[in-house]
């Protein structure tokens, strides 16, 4: 009777505990000067789910992910990651983005550093992993991402989708709970972007919680567990990969989805 | 004893390689210094604090505004007054050192400024603090970017630390001075102390060289074009290296 009471405490603990979102951003507001960038911005993540936001240019997505991770202070509003409130903790932002990867629009790899150099340098100084260990986490991270054999290479001898890879094995390389994508795609050409999207496609397959700003629709299709779609600073509308795509959405966000597919 | 023979004798005297020497020491230290005390104040200037950056303002105004040999002089002469009494040597690398920081901020803020936003972003994303996005990734950029700008600075500082004779340090124009001026064998003197600082010059351009070769094989490949001899003596003349 006991256990069984215990057993149903337990269980009811485990279904909270999957409920508790590992992000949740509540009325979130962004001003650069007189200019509203993000206007009352709300949503949840759940721990191993993808969420892709979508919409046109300006519309504020880039902006939601530097302040997801305290890249830009906010105006308004809460942002709770990990069962921590993270906002207004601008101050020890460095701590918080060590549990949270980024991948930017123009890679942003270090030039002066190797590939491998590049994924070890925040786990051996920031984390303060030992180097050896570092060594083979990258090499095993630059496996995953497919280019094994560029450890030794330097930025400016990869392609633009080889860099991109490495910029993602070197977010992983911090172990992050939560990854960022700001548009990975957009400064490659067409035949780099599937690798860059694969590699993405199959982390959140893994079950990385991950937020991905794109403008690649059959990638949002596929990968994504629910798509948000923003326009003027605001969340127009939040739904399913099957609904969004189905055609039951706000007539805006279908207005965008023709553009972008025509 | 010839022309042709005085001027070797001085040439492969102890007094005048001592000089040189002295000369050599003189401008490494003080471009130490110098490089030093630029790289706080370039970061003083783009400091968060007000205050921090007044007081950067105010060194580079002084230091700036007055002419370098004032400076030495100063040095030299007035600090003794507050009980600050420093050798000949020391005043010289101080004095030169700290002149040379008011030069190499503005050297070392342009190599700052050049690594890009975007690099900065990155290192913090990665949870970095502010001293180490600039200790792993912005400054080892920009000291590849501003080595041939502190190469010309090296020649110049050469050059300059023939000032310090005023002081009394024996530096190689000194020497070749007080050499000449007991016989009056100016020529065969100046000519010796002439070949040494073409030589050290020519040596530092093929460091340089060299140095620069190191870092663009550290990536960042195109940024700085190969430059031939002439290009470099060009470099020197068009006005790079500050009148001070």
């Amino acid at each position: 009777m006991i256990e069984e009471s215990m057993a149903m405490i337990d269980s009811n603990a485990q279904q909270q505990a999957a409920a508790v979102p590992l992000l949740s951003i509540a009325g979130l507001r962004k001003s650069y000067g007189a200019v509203e960038v993000l206007r009352d911005v709300s949503f949840d993540l759940c721990k191993g789910k993808t969420v892709v936001v979508i919409g046109p240019s300006g519309s504020g997505k880039s902006t939601l992910l530097r302040c997801i991770n305290l890249l830009e202070p906010i105006d308004e509003g809460t942002i709770v990651f990990d069962r921590q409130k993270i906002s207004g903790t601008d101050a020890h932002g460095h701590h918080v983005r060590i549990d949270i990867g980024m991948v930017f629009q123009n890679f942003e790899l270090f030039p002066h550093l190797t590939a491998i150099e590049n994924i070890m340098l925040a786990p051996v100084e920031v984390r303060k992993v030992p180097k050896a260990q570092a060594r083979d986490t990258a090499l095993a991270l630059l496996e995953k991402v497919h280019i094994p054999d560029k450890a030794d290479a330097f930025p400016d001898e990869l392609s633009g989708g080889q860099q991109q890879r490495v910029a993602i094995a070197r977010a992983l390389a911090m172990n992050p709970k939560l990854m960022l994508y700001d548009e990975p795609t957009s400064a490659l050409d067409p035949e780099m972007i599937k690798e860059v999207l694969d590699v993405i496609l199959e982390l959140s397959n893994e079950g990385m919680t991950s937020v991905v700003v794109t403008h690649e629709m059959s990638f949002a299709r596929r990968a994504a567990d629910e798509i948000v779609f923003m326009d003027g600073g605001r969340v127009i509308e939040r739904a399913s990969s099957e609904r969004f795509f189905g055609g039951e959405v706000h007539p805006r966000a279908q207005k965008f989805i023709q553009t972008i597919l025509h | 004893m010839t022309r042709g023979e005085y001027f070797f004798h001085y040439l492969v005297s102890v007094a005048f390689v001592k000089g040189a020497g002295m000369t050599l020491l003189i401008t490494i230290t003080s471009l130490l210094i110098g490089m030093g005390v630029g790289l706080i104040l370039a970061l003083g200037q783009g400091s968060r604090f007000g205050a921090m950056r007044s007081l950067t303002l105010t060194y580079l105004w002084l230091f700036r505004g007055t002419p370098v040999l004032f400076q030495l002089i100063f040095v030299f002469n007035v600090l003794p007054a507050f009980g600050i009494v420093l050798s000949g040597f020391a005043s010289a690398v101080l004095a030169l050192g700290l002149n040379e920081g008011a030069y190499m901020a503005e050297i070392m803020r342009s190599g700052i400024q050049a690594v890009g936003r975007g690099q900065r972003t990155a290192g913090r994303a990665l949870g970095m603090t502010e001293w180490k996005v600039m200790r792993f990734i912005v400054l080892p950029q920009a000291f590849r970017i501003i080595i041939p700008p502190i190469g010309n600075q090296f020649i110049g500082m050469l050059k300059l630390s023939a000032l310090v004779s005023v002081i009394a340090v024996q530096d190689l124009l000194l020497i070749a001075n007080q050499t000449a001026s007991a016989n009056f064998r100016y020529l065969e003197a100046l000519g010796a102390a002439g070949i040494y600082y073409l030589v050290l010059t020519t040596i530092f351009m093929a460091v340089q060289g060299r140095v620069e070769r190191w870092a663009n094989r550290r990536g960042r490949r195109g940024t700085m074009q190969p430059r031939s001899l002439t290009q470099r003596l060009i470099a020197w003349t068009s006005g790079q290296v500050a009148i001070r």
